[in-house]
């Protein structure tokens, strides 16, 4: 089970991230998660979206590159260690973790939600399972 | 379907056609001993008399005709004719900082539009074909020479002029345009417009276009054929000799037919000004052979390139030069290696970029920077940091190995370099020397 996640390339300008993010709020779109990875020259933004299409018509049509990727959305337990026991799960299981970010989760504060980029998305998947590790839909995602 | 436009020229066998060269080239040496006294006075600088010319083998003993004359002899100083017997000016874009204006009497126009009519036929033209010309009108000489050419052949003819590409698109689909006519970086807007607009190469009628007026790759030569599903040929003119069509490609693509019953081509040492035997990469100079308004003999045309005399599969007898590598005038020279925007282009089309580039020079604590600047798409962007920084690494090294030198790579945004309608403007030289 697996999310949908929008990368964009950035040029490394200022007002760069800025004409993105006005792109995108013109359009009324709701970031979930989001997270930086830059260089001196460029920079990729991934988003977390609830209307993954409509959003990267968005970005597409504002004169942006952007593709998409299969990550997962993980529910971690809001407790000392939490985080320390998926990483586990998967070093456990031979994951390899690309990348990984926190997203906005709920409310009530017994969950974190963090997305992961991993090499290899249905192996990392069935360990968490088994661990009974929760993953989210891209529905139960957007009813955060 | 005829194969060439005037069989008989084209296809005469070699020692006709230098018969009929040197026939011509005295003829034409005369005109300018007698009517240019600007040329005159530069043979007798080199103590040269017309009699000491018995034949076109003595050509090596004239003096050239350079950039430099023209500039020196504007605007009339090297007409051959009285301008009540001219009818047409052509003039260049002047980019290059000197302005050449050049003159045609009636005569000289209808050579002109027939050597575009060879082109036209090489490339598969016919009286059927509808051509559609989206090389500026103007003082430019794109426009009207193929223009006039494809009247010549008989083809319907779309003037189009450059710019308004949503609106090429429309007639090349709606008139049914079976060959183009602009310069290459234009036919690959044009191409890349297409794309975007979801349309494929079937869905347009285009079979084959005629792309010159500046140096392009054999790989963006690819990338066009593929983008349009076309034959893309090469044309080659200037203006100082007539405009487009003073070589063109044919069926086989492998180098430019020189129409040498109108002009006589050698190669030189570009330092040297030392005539270099056949295949030999070096300046190409020319001597017109039967101009009346604006003969000019041995003009420097500052473009590198060789010739060779192969028999071409296409059955035309005429010389052959080789794709320009590039002007001498667009050639950089970076910490001292020469660098040619054409062999950039190569690389970048063949990593899977766009043909959309810039070439920024720069001098930096007295040490020249050169910074490719590239466009994203799609196709090579992906989530992963590392993966976009190896492919721009991989982009660096293939032009390491190219041109000899490091090249700083910038990826930039989409459409954020300036789409050329024209010529386009590859090299921003900030160096100030």
């Amino acid at each position: 089970m697996s999310v949908k996640q929008i990368s964009v390339f950035l040029e490394n300008r200022p007002g760069c991230l800025h004409e993105m993010t006005q792109a995108l709020a013109d359009s009324n779109i709701d970031l979930r998660g989001l997270s930086l990875a830059e260089t001196s020259d460029f920079g990729i933004v991934r988003l977390i979206v609830d209307d993954v299409l409509g959003t990267a018509t968005v970005l597409k049509d504002a004169g942006f590159v952007a593709s998409l990727t299969d990550v997962l959305a993980v529910e971690v337990p809001n407790v000392p260690g939490g985080l320390n026991k998926v990483l586990k799960v998967l070093d456990g299981a031979g994951i390899n973790v690309e990348y990984m970010y926190a997203i906005l989760g709920n409310k009530k504060s017994e969950t974190a939600y963090m997305i992961f980029r991993v090499d290899d998305n249905a192996k990392a998947a069935g360990a968490l399972g088994k661990d009974s590790v929760k993953l989210l839909s891209q529905s139960e995602l957007s009813e955060l | 379907m005829k194969k060439y436009f005037q069989q008989e020229i084209e296809c005469m066998p070699h020692e006709k056609i230098r018969e009929l060269q040197n026939e011509r080239f005295m003829k034409q040496l005369r005109h300018v001993w007698e009517d240019v006294p600007y040329y005159r006075a530069k043979m007798q600088d080199k103590g040269v008399s017309i009699d000491d010319i018995k034949s076109m083998d003595d050509l090596h003993k004239l003096p050239f005709i350079t950039k430099d004359d023209l500039r020196k002899a504007y605007p009339y100083g090297l007409m051959g004719k009285p301008l009540k017997d001219c009818v047409r000016i052509q003039s260049t874009s002047g980019t290059t900082g000197q302005r050449v204006v050049a003159f045609y009497t009636q005569h000289d126009i209808h050579i002109w539009e027939e050597m575009c009519a060879r082109a036209l036929v090489a490339a598969g033209g016919s009286d059927e074909d509808v051509v559609q010309v989206s090389y500026g009108y103007g003082l430019f000489t794109g426009g009207p020479g193929l223009n006039g050419g494809s009247h010549l052949l008989g083809s319907l003819t779309i003037p189009t002029s450059s710019g308004n590409t949503d609106r090429q698109i429309m007639f090349i689909k709606d008139l049914s345009a079976t060959i183009l006519c602009c310069t290459p970086s234009y036919a690959a807007f044009i191409g890349e417009r297409m794309k975007e607009m979801g349309m494929k190469p079937d869905d347009i009628p285009l079979k084959a276009g005629i792309f010159g007026a500046e140096a392009w790759s054999e790989a963006m030569r690819r990338d066009i054929e593929a983008t349009m599903g076309i034959k893309a040929y090469d044309i080659y003119g200037l203006t100082e000799l007539c405009g487009p069509g003073v070589s063109f490609e044919c069926e086989d693509q492998h180098g430019m037919h020189i129409n040498e019953d109108y002009f006589i081509a050698e190669i030189i040492d570009p330092k040297t000004g030392e005539v270099l035997p056949e295949g030999s990469l070096g300046e190409l100079v020319f001597t017109t052979l039967d101009k009346e308004a604006f003969p000019l003999i041995r003009y420097r045309t500052r473009d590198i390139t060789s010739l060779t005399r192969e028999p071409c599969p296409c059955g035309r007898t005429h010389v052959r030069m080789t794709k320009l590598k590039g002007r001498t005038d667009d050639m950089l020279i970076i910490r001292g290696v020469n660098v040619f925007p054409s062999q950039i282009e190569t690389v970048l089309i063949n990593q899977g970029y766009p043909a959309n580039y810039q070439i920024i020079v720069d001098r930096v604590n007295n040490t020249d920077t050169l910074d490719v600047r590239v466009e994203m798409t799609p196709e090579m962007f992906t989530d992963n940091l590392g993966e976009v920084n190896k492919r721009q690494a991989k982009l660096v090294e293939g032009l390491r190995s190219m041109l000899g030198l490091t090249a700083k790579v910038t990826l930039v945004a989409p459409k954020t370099i300036v789409r050329s309608e024209g010529k386009a403007v590859r090299v921003i030289d900030n160096r100030k020397i």
